[in-house]
C-alpha cells in the first residue's frame, strides 16, 4: 500500500514539478505540500489524470500555528472512488494571503471554502459568494484562530423588557478553566508559585 | 409578456407583472429534520433557486475539542449525528489507534462491528420512516419507532446510556457485553426482518409514496464526484462503493454482507437501498453474535496499556494500577505529534476525522468531514426545476441531521 503511494507521489512530482515542494508517505497516507499559486492547476490534474483520477473532494480545512511566519495550512483531503486511494495536499499561507479557489473543478469546495473562510478568515479568489457559514449572521472574529477565546466575545439572551433577543459582552460567573496538566518535572512554562524567591536568593 | 410588452393592446394586460416569489422553509419546519433554513425562490410551485442557511446548530465542537483531552473529547461525537452515534465515536477512536499504534482486542473488535451495525439500523429506521412521514404517511414512523426503542435499550444494557453513549473508547469498547444482552440482540434480529416485511409492505408499492418519490432528486454519476457525496447517495445511483468493503476498517473484511445499489439514483431507489442495508445489517449483527459466542473469541475489550484504564482488580492491589487511573483520567494520555485521516462508513456516508497532534495530551487540530455537509450543499442542484412539494421528500432522503451538519 505504502509503496503503491510513494509511486504515486513520485509520478505527480515527475509531472508537476513546478506545483510540488515535496510529498511524503506517512501512516500509509501521501501528504503533497503544494506552492499556493498552482493549487487550482494541480487540483485539476488530479481530477483528470487517469492514474490519479480523485474525483472527489473529501474535505478542506486548515490548521493555524501562529507561531510560523506562514501562520496557516489550508489542507484539501481528495478521495477517487475508481483507483481507491487518498492523497492530501498541503499549502502553507499568510494571514493575508489569497487562496486560489477550486470551486471551478469541484462545486462541492464551495461550503468547505466559506467555512474555512469563516473560522480562520483567510480569503479565496474566484469564490462565487464567500459569506459566513457556520457561525451567527453578524458574527465577528474567526473562532477557530488559535488567539480566539473558546468563550467568544459576546453573549445572547432574550429580553424581556426589550422583547427581543439581545447582545452583551461575556460576563462569566467563573474564569473559564482551562487546565494544565503537565507535570511541573516535565518542563512547565511557568514558574511555581515560591520558585522566584529561590532566584532573587540566588542573585544575591 | 412577462417583460411587460404588450401585445393584446389593451390597459390592462401590459400590467401584469410577474415576480418569483421567495419563502423562508424552517427554521421551524417539521419536515427541515431539524434547525434548516432555506431560503426558496419560487416561479410559481418551481423551485428557481434554493439556498439554504445552516449554522443555527453550530456549537463549536471543534474549538472545544482542542481544550479537551483525547477521552473529554469522545463524548462529542455521540452530539454530532446523534442518530447513530457509535459510528462517529468509531472514527475518533481509529484515529486516536492509528497515532498511538494501539492494537484492538479481537473481542473488541467484534463488538465494535454489532454495535456499528446496530446503528445503521437505527439509522435508517429514522429516516425512512421519517421521510415516508414527510410525504405523508403516518404509520411507517411510529412502527419503526418501536424496533428503535427496542435498539436503545440495547444501547443502555451495553453502556448505560440510550443516546450518548461513550461506549467506544481508545482500544477496544468500555465493558464487555453481558451474554443475556447477546442472546436478547440474536432473538431481536431473528424477529427484525419480518417487521421490516411490515414496512415494506406500507410503503414499498404504496401508490402515494411512489407517485412521490420515484423521478424525484436525481443523482447522476457526474453528480456524485461533482457534489462529493457519500453513503447512500452513491450507492442508490448504481455505484458501489461502501468503506466497508473498499477500504475495510476493524474487521469488516471477514463479514459476509452485500451491497446493494439503486438504478435510478432517484428518492426511491434510496429509500429501496436503505431498506436493503437494514436486511444486510441484521445479517452482520447475527454473524457478530455467532463470532462473540465463540469460545475463541473471549477476552478482554480493551488494550490495556497507557491509553486505557486498568482493571478495578489491579486498582485494589496495585499501586501503580492506582496512579495510572489517576492520570488517566485528570491528564489523559498523549498522543504522538503526527496527522491522520480516519474514515468509517457512517450510515450518511463517509464519516471523517482529521486529526493534527501535537504531543500533548490534547488534540491541536481536529476536523470533523461529516457526509450531511456536502450533500445538503447539493440542495440548490439536486432540488432546482422540482415542486415546492418535492424538497421536503428530497431533505428526507438526503439524510440530514443537524447535528453533524452545524458541529
Amino acid at each position: 500500500m505504502s509503496t503503491d503511494l510513494t509511486e504515486l507521489g513520485e509520478f505527480i512530482a515527475a509531472k508537476r514539478p513546478e506545483c510540488v515542494v515535496r510529498f511524503a508517505v506517512v501512516e500509509d497516507e501521501l501528504t503533497v505540500e503544494v506552492a499556493p499559486s498552482n493549487i487550482r492547476g494541480l487540483v485539476e490534474f488530479l481530477k483528470t489524470e487517469p492514474t490519479c483520477k480523485f474525483s472527489t473532494l473529501i474535505d478542506i480545512t486548515a490548521v493555524d500555528y501562529p507561531q510560523r511566519p506562514k501562520r496557516f495550512d489550508v489542507i484539501y483531503h481528495f478521495l477517487s472512488m475508481y483507483q481507491n486511494h487518498r492523497i492530501r495536499l498541503r499549502l502553507s499561507v499568510r494571514e493575508e494571503d489569497i487562496v486560489p479557489s477550486i470551486t471551478a473543478v469541484h462545486p462541492s469546495a464551495n461550503w468547505f471554502e466559506r467555512e474555512v473562510f469563516d473560522m480562520f478568515g483567510l480569503l479565496f479568489s474566484g469564490h462565487p459568494e464567500l459569506r459566513r457559514i457556520l457561525t451567527d449572521y453578524g458574527f465577528r472574529g474567526h473562532p477557530l484562530r488559535k488567539d480566539f477565546p473558546t468563550t467568544g466575545y459576546t453573549e445572547v439572551r432574550y429580553d424581556e423588557a426589550l422583547k427581543r433577543v439581545v447582545y452583551e459582552p461575556v460576563s462569566l460567573v467563573q474564569e473559564y478553566r482551562q487546565f494544565d496538566f503537565m507535570s511541573p518535572w516535565e518542563g512547565a512554562e511557568y514558574v511555581l508559585p515560591g520558585d522566584e524567591k529561590t532566584e532573587e536568593g540566588a542573585k544575591k | 409578456m412577462m417583460d411587460g410588452s404588450n401585445q393584446f393592446g389593451d390597459a390592462e394586460t401590459g400590467e401584469q407583472k410577474i415576480r418569483n416569489f421567495n419563502i423562508n422553509f424552517g427554521p421551524q419546519h417539521p419536515a427541515a429534520h431539524g434547525v434548516l433554513r432555506l431560503v426558496l425562490e419560487l416561479d410559481g410551485e418551481i423551485v428557481e433557486r434554493c439556498d439554504p442557511h445552516i449554522g443555527l446548530l453550530h456549537r463549536g465542537t471543534e474549538k472545544l475539542m482542542e481544550s479537551r483531552t483525547y477521552l473529554q473529547n469522545l463524548p462529542y461525537f455521540d452530539r454530532l449525528d446523534y442518530v447513530a452515534p457509535m459510528n462517529q465515536e468509531h472514527a475518533w477512536c481509529l484515529a486516536i489507534e492509528k497515532l498511538t499504534k494501539t492494537p484492538v482486542p479481537r473481542r473488541a473488535s467484534l463488538i465494535r462491528v454489532l454495535y456499528s451495525e446496530i446503528g445503521r439500523v437505527l439509522n435508517h429506521l429514522l429516516n425512512v420512516t421519517t421521510q415516508a412521514m414527510d410525504v405523508g404517511a403516518l404509520t411507517p414512523p411510529l412502527w419503526g419507532f418501536e424496533e428503535r426503542e427496542k435498539l436503545m435499550i440495547f444501547y443502555e444494557r451495553a453502556c448505560g446510556a440510550r443516546l450518548h453513549s461513550a461506549y467506544f473508547r481508545p482500544g477496544g469498547v468500555h465493558q464487555d457485553l453481558p451474554p443475556e444482552l447477546l442472546d436478547d440482540i440474536d432473538a431481536w434480529a431473528d424477529a427484525f426482518p419480518s417487521v421490516l416485511e411490515d414496512i415494506d409492505g406500507l410503503l414499498t408499492e404504496n401508490r402515494i409514496f411512489k407517485q412521490r418519490n420515484a423521478d424525484i432528486g436525481v443523482v447522476t454519476e457526474q453528480d456524485i464526484q461533482d457534489w462529493g457525496f457519500s453513503g447512500v447517495m452513491v450507492r442508490g445511483s448504481g455505484l458501489a462503493w461502501d468503506l466497508r468493503r473498499a477500504q475495510p476498517y476493524e474487521c469488516y473484511d471477514e463479514f459476509d454482507f452485500q451491497i446493494p445499489v439503486g438504478k435510478n439514483g432517484d428518492c426511491y431507489d434510496r429509500y429501496l437501498v436503505r431498506m436493503e442495508e437494514m436486511r444486510q445489517s441484521t445479517h452482520i449483527i447475527k454473524q457478530a453474535i455467532a463470532k462473540l459466542k465463540d469460545p475463541a473469541n473471549q477476552g478482554d475489550v480493551l488494550a490495556r496499556g497507557k491509553v486505557t484504564p486498568p482493571t478495578r482488580g489491579d486498582m485494589k492491589t496495585s499501586m501503580e494500577a492506582l496512579i495510572h487511573h489517576f492520570k488517566l483520567y485528570t491528564e489523559g494520555f498523549h498522543v504522538p505529534e503526527g496527522e491522520v485521516y480516519c474514515a468509517v462508513e457512517a450510515p450518511k456516508g463517509e464519516f471523517g476525522v482529521f486529526l493534527v497532534s501535537d504531543g500533548t495530551n490534547k488534540p491541536y487540530r481536529a476536523k470533523l468531514r461529516a457526509p450531511g455537509f456536502l450533500h445538503l450543499q447539493a440542495m440548490d442542484h439536486v432540488s432546482r426545476g422540482h415542486q415546492l412539494a418535492d424538497v421536503a421528500a428530497i431533505i428526507g432522503t438526503l439524510d440530514i441531521v443537524f447535528g453533524e451538519v452545524d458541529r
